[in-house]
């Protein structure tokens, strides 16, 4: 298992999945750093 | 993942480095979760982009595979991902990353 805590993360989120802002706040409530953030949009 | 993301990873991680980097994915569909995260590991598989060739190596996971999504903040998962867990088929959309993380 992957522990988060301490990682540098690249949040790659989709807008009809798991948006951006939502899987940033959750991997930085378990530790890890956000290196970059985007939300994808396919329409 | 499109073509600007692509460069603007490609810069963070230049300045960055990729040690300790991994990338948490959102999207519903296993096609749009594999392109991703063999993009993120080995170059941009449709040969289009500025990740083309450039193997990151970085690992990809979902954010609602339990293993991550175990390390949150439970009152942050059931106001942000218990309702797209529930609407897409998890099982199935996570279903291609571990072979793309074992390759």
């Amino acid at each position: 298992m992957i522990e988060l805590k301490g990682k540098r993360v690249l949040v790659i989120g989709e807008r009809d999945g798991v948006n951006g802002p939502a899987i940033e706040a959750c991997v930085k409530s378990a530790g890890a750093q956000v290196l970059y953030a985007e939300t994808l949009c396919f329409v | 993942m499109d073509l600007e993301g692509q460069g603007r990873i490609r810069q963070v991680i230049e300045q960055a480095g990729a040690d300790d980097v991994i990338a948490v994915l959102g999207a519903n569909s296993p096609t749009a979760v594999e392109m991703t995260a063999l993009t993120l590991k080995s170059g941009d598989p449709s040969y289009a982009g500025p990740l083309t060739g450039i193997a990151l190596g970085i690992p990809s996971y979902h954010v609602l595979e339990p293993e991550i999504s175990d390390q949150f903040d439970p009152a942050l998962y059931a106001r942000e991902l218990a309702l797209p867990a529930l609407a897409m088929d998890v099982a199935e959309v996570v279903a291609p990353l571990k072979t793309i993380r074992d390759l």
